[in-house]
C-alpha cells in the first residue's frame, strides 16, 4: 500500500539489520509515516534514524519488536500495537514511544528527553538513571505498575505509575535516586522505597504535572475509557530524592580545607 | 576536630624574596599568605600539596618545596602512609580519595625488557634518509583481500593514525575546558585522536573536532545522544579503567558548573554518578547488544572500541569482547591515571598492562580472532620506548593520559579530585582554568608526539624494521632482564642472552 507520505512494510523474515536499513532509506526519502507488519523480535527499531537535519517520522508496529526499541531515539514517534521487550527508549533523546501492551526491563534507561507511554506494566529497573537538562525533561507514564528498582540512580525526569490493574509490589524503588520525581497512584509502603528517597503527597504543582501527562496517556489509549478527574482524585504518593548529592560525605579529602 | 597529620612538605623561602606576592596568587590551597604588619610572606606547610607551582613561578627563584624531614619512628610494617591514612580516616570516617595513577612500586616490566638492534646481519635502517612508516590502522581487518574489480571488498570502518599514540579518555568536568581543547587541537594537528571520556563533548567543538574525536559511552550515559555519537571518528564503550576497575565514577556536584552540566546534559550542581556496572550489561550478550545499538545509531560508519581494565583473566574477557563485535579493544593497566578514585582501589586492584597485552594478544591469536580487533594499550606508558615495547608485545597502539597531562604542566601532586589544580588542568575554577593557555598546551602536546615519533623511528630503524606494522607482536625483538621464569612466560619473551 502506497501513498506519497506513508509506506507499509511486511517485516516477516526480515533480519534486524535489513529492516533498519530499509527504515533509514524510508526516512531519507522523506516519508512521514511507516507501518511495519509482522514484526517479530527485530532489535533497535528506530535507532538508525539520526539525521543532522532532524528528519522525523512515525513508525507503527504490529507484532513484537525486539530489545532496544527506539534506543537513542532522535525525535521520531513509535507506536507498538502489542508488547515490547527490554530496553525500550534506551538513552532516548526526544520523541515518543507508545506501547499498547507491556514493556520489559530497563524501559527508559538513561532517557534524557521525550515521552514513553505504556498501557500495561513495565519490567525491572525502569527509568534507570533517567536524567534531565534544561528544557529536556523525560516522562514515562505506565498504566499498571513496575517491577523492582524503579528509578534506580534516577537523576531527573518524571515517572508516573497509574496502578490501573493491581497493587504495587516493587521493592528498592529509587535506589541511588538524586533527581526527578516518581508519582505512584495507590498504596506504597515505606519498606518498598530506598532510604535516599523522600515520600510525600503531591502538591498543586505536582497535580498540574500529573494532569498534563495523564491527559496525554488517556488520549493515547482511548479504549481504556479513563476519567482524568477520577484518577487525579485517588491517593497519590510522590517520591523524590532527599539530596542531589547523595554521596557528598562519602569521601575523606587528603587536601587541606 | 584537630588534625593529627604531619605536614608533607616544607616551604623554604630565601632572602631573595622581595615580597611580590606571586606565590600567594599562585597557590590555590592557601599555603602562602602576606603578613601586612611585618611586610613579609608567611607559609603554612600543612597546606602545601607539593605541586611546585609557586616554586616555578617565583620571579626570584626564592622558593623551595621539599619533603618534610619530620618522620614517625621507622617501622617496616607501619609506614608513614599507613599511619596517616588511618589518622585521616579516624578524623573523617570517609573513603580516602586520590588522583593520578598509583604511586606504588609495582614492578614496571617496561624497565625489565630490552630492545633488539641489528648489527651486521639484517642491517639497521637510517630513519633520517629512509622512509619509516608509523601510520597505524585500528579496527577489524578483513580475513582476506579479494583482488577482483567487481567484488565489493570494502572494509569495516577503521581509524587511521599518523603515529601509534592516542590521548586516552579524560572527560570535560574532570579536566578543564582549556585542557580538553588543547588535547583536541593537538590530536587534530598530529593526525591522531583524543577521547572525550564520559563527560560528553561541548556542542561548539563538535563540527571542528569530529574527525579526531573518540566519544565515550560510560555507565552514566552523560552527554550522549545520537548527534554526539555521530560527531566522532569512533565510539568507545567504557566498561572499566585501570585506576579503578569495577568502580563507578562520581563527579562531585561542585565541579558540575553550568557548562559542564550542559555538556553532560544533567542539572547544574548535582553529583554526576556513573554506576560501577552498565546496568543494561550483565553478560557478553548484553555487551553485544550495546555494541550493536551503537553501530546502528552511527549507521555502521564508526568502529566501536570497548575499554576494560587489565584484571585477572583478562584474556578470556578480551576474547568475549572481540566475539561480541568490538572493533578495537582498549586495555588499561593498573598504573592508569584518574581524576578521582578511592586510593585503596587504585593501589590494590588490577594487573600491569605489560602482562595483560601479551596474554591477550596470545589468546586472540590462539583462537584465530586476532585480526577481528585491534588492541590499544594504556595505563603506564611513560616514554617512546614503552610504546615500542607495548607494540612488540602485541598492542596496535597506545593510549597516553598521564604523559599528556605532564606535557601540559601536571606535576602529579595527586590532588585532581579537589578541583583546585594549580596548573589549570584539572579544575573548573575560571581563575585557575585561565592559567592553562590552550595554544601553548596544544603545542607542548604536539611536540611530545613529534619527539616520540622520531624516537620510535630511531628504535625501529635500529631493529632493521621500517614499518610499525612489522613490529606488532614481534616478541623476538624483546629480551627480559631480571625476571622470573613465569614472568618471561606470561610476556612470551626470552631472557637476555638467549
Amino acid at each position: 500500500m502506497f501513498n506519497e507520505r506513508m509506506i507499509e512494510i511486511d517485516a516477516s523474515h526480515m533480519e534486524t539489520r535489513e529492516l533498519n536499513n530499509l527504515l533509514r532509506e524510508i526516512m531519507l526519502s522523506g516519508y512521514e509515516k511507516v507501518v511495519l507488519r509482522n514484526v517479530c523480535g527485530q532489535r533497535y527499531i528506530g535507532t538508525r534514524l539520526y539525521s543532522p537535519q532532524r528528519q522525523v517520522m512515525t513508525i507503527e508496529i504490529y507484532g513484537t519488536p525486539g530489545n532496544d526499541l527506539g534506543a537513542f531515539l532522535f525525535g521520531h514517534r513509535i507506536v507498538v500495537h502489542g508488547n515490547a521487550q527490554d530496553g525500550v527508549g534506551n538513552t532516548m533523546e526526544s520523541g515518543e514511544i507508545v506501547i499498547n501492551g507491556r514493556a520489559g526491563d530497563v524501559t527508559g534507561m538513561s532517557m534524557r528527553g521525550g515521552r514513553i507511554f505504556v498501557k500495561g506494566d513495565v519490567g525491572y529497573r525502569a527509568a534507570l538513571h533517567m536524567k534531565e537538562h534544561d528544557q529536556k525533561r523525560p516522562v514515562i507514564v505506565v498504566g499498571g505498575t513496575s517491577q523492582d528498582f524503579l528509578g534506580e540512580y534516577m537523576a531527573g525526569g518524571v515517572v508516573i505509575l497509574l496502578g490501573l490493574y493491581g497493587a504495587h509490589t516493587a521493592s528498592f524503588i529509587g535506589s541511588g535516586m538524586h533527581g526527578g520525581a516518581i508519582y505512584i497512584r495507590g498504596e506504597i509502603g515505606e519498606e518498598q522505597v530506598d532510604s535516599h528517597v523522600l515520600i510525600s503527597r503531591p502538591d498543586d504543582a505536582d497535580t498540574e504535572i500529573l494532569g498534563r501527562h495523564i491527559s496525554g496517556f488517556i488520549e493515547r489509549f482511548p479504549d481504556l475509557s479513563l476519567d482524568l478527574d477520577h484518577i487525579l482524585e485517588s491517593e497519590w504518593t510522590k517520591l523524590s530524592p532527599r539530596s542531589s548529592r547523595p554521596y557528598g560525605k562519602l569521601y575523606a579529602s587528603t587536601a587541606p580545607d | 576536630m584537630r588534625s593529627l597529620l604531619l605536614p608533607e612538605f616544607t616551604i623554604s623561602r630565601s632572602e631573595e624574596c622581595d615580597v611580590c606576592r606571586a606565590c600567594e596568587h599562585q597557590c590555590p590551597f592557601g599555603a602562602h599568605t602576606y603578613d601586612a604588619s611585618n611586610d613579609k610572606m608567611l607559609s603554612d606547610s600543612r597546606r602545601c600539596v607539593g605541586c611546585q607551582r609557586c616554586a616555578v613561578f617565583c620571579p626570584k627563584g626564592a622558593i623551595e618545596i621539599r619533603p618534610a624531614p619530620s618522620f614517625y619512628r621507622p617501622n617496616a610494617s607501619w609506614s608513614r602512609e599507613r599511619i596517616e591514612d588511618i589518622k585521616r580516616q579516624a578524623e573523617t570516617g570517609g573513603v580516602i580519595l586520590t588522583g593520578c595513577g598509583s604511586d606504588k612500586p609495582f614492578r614496571i616490566y617496561w624497565d625489565h625488557m630490552l630492545l633488539n638492534a641489528s648489527q651486521v646481519t639484517n642491517p639497521s635502517i637510517d630513519p633520517l634518509r629512509e622512509p619509516m612508516e608509523l601510520r597505524t590502522f585500528l579496527g577489524s581487518k578483513p580475513e582476506r583481500i579479494l583482488l577482483s574489480s567487481d567484488t565489493d571488498t570494502g572494509t569495516d570502518p577503521f581509524l587511521m593514525l599518523e603515529t601509534p599514540v592516542l590521548f586516552s579518555a579524560m572527560s570535560y568536568g574532570a579536566i578543564s575546558y582549556n585542557a580538553f581543547q588543547a588535547l583536541a587541537i593537538a590530536a587534530s594537528r598530529s593526525g591522531t585522536f583524543f577521547n572525550t571520556g564520559e563527560g560528553g563533548m561541548p556542542s561548539e567543538m563538535r563540527s571542528k573536532f569530529k574527525k579526531h574525536a573518540i566519544v565515550q559511552v560510560a555507565s552514566g550515559r552523560f552527554g550522549i545522544d545520537a548527534e554526539y555519537l555521530n560527531c566522532a571518528a569512533a565510539v568507545e564503550i567504557k566498561i572499566g579503567q585501570g585506576a579503578k576497575p569495577g568502580i563507578g565514577g562520581h563527579l562531585p556536584g561542585e565541579k558540575v558548573s553550568q557548562h559542564v552540566a550542559a555538556t553532560r546534559m544533567i542539572p547544574e550542581g548535582t553529583d554526576a554518578i556513573s554506576p560501577a556496572p552498565h546496568h543494561d550489561i550483565y553478560s557478553i550478550e548484553d555487551l553485544e547488544m550495546l555494541i550493536s545499538a551503537i553501530k546502528e545509531v552511527t549507521n555502521y560508519e564508526k568502529p566501536v572500541i570497548v575499554k576494560v581494565a587489565a584484571v585477572h583473566n583478562i584474556s578470556a574477557i578480551a576474547s568475549g569482547i572481540v566475539r561480541a563485535g568490538a572493533d578495537i579493544l582498549a586495555i588499561d593497566g593498573v598504573r592508569g591515571g584518574t581524576g578521582a578514585a578511592p586510593k585503596v582501589i587504585r593501589d590494590n586492584v588490577g594487573i600491569p598492562i605489560e602482562l595483560a597485552i601479551s596474554s591477550v594478544d596470545r589468546r586472540l591469536r590462539d583462537e584465530g580472532i586476532r585480526e577481528r580487533c585491534s588492541i590499544i594499550a594504556g595505563g603506564g606508558i611513560r616514554c617512546s620506548a614503552d610504546v615500542v615495547k607495548a607494540i612488540a608485545l602485541g598492542a596496535d597502539a597506545v593510549y597516553i593520559g598521564t604523559a599528556a597531562l605532564i606535557a601540559m604542566g601536571c606535576t602529579l601532586c595527586q590532588r585532581c579530585y579537589t578541583g583546585r589544580c594549580s596548573w589549570g588542568i584539572c579544575t573548573q575554577d575560571p581563575g585557575l582554568v585561565r592559567r592553562l593557555n590552550v595554544e601553548e598546551a596544544a603545542q607542548r602536546l604536539v611536540n611530545l608526539l613529534s619527539a616520540w615519533s622520531h624516537e620510535i623511528k630511531e628504535m625501529l630503524g635500529g631493529m632493521g624494521i621500517n614499518a610499525i606494522e612489522s613490529l606488532r607482536g614481534n616478541r623476538d625483538q624483546l629480551r627480559g632482564i631480571g625476571l622470573y621464569e613465569w614472568e618471561l612466560d606470561v610476556l612470551g619473551i626470552k631472557g637476555a642472552g638467549e
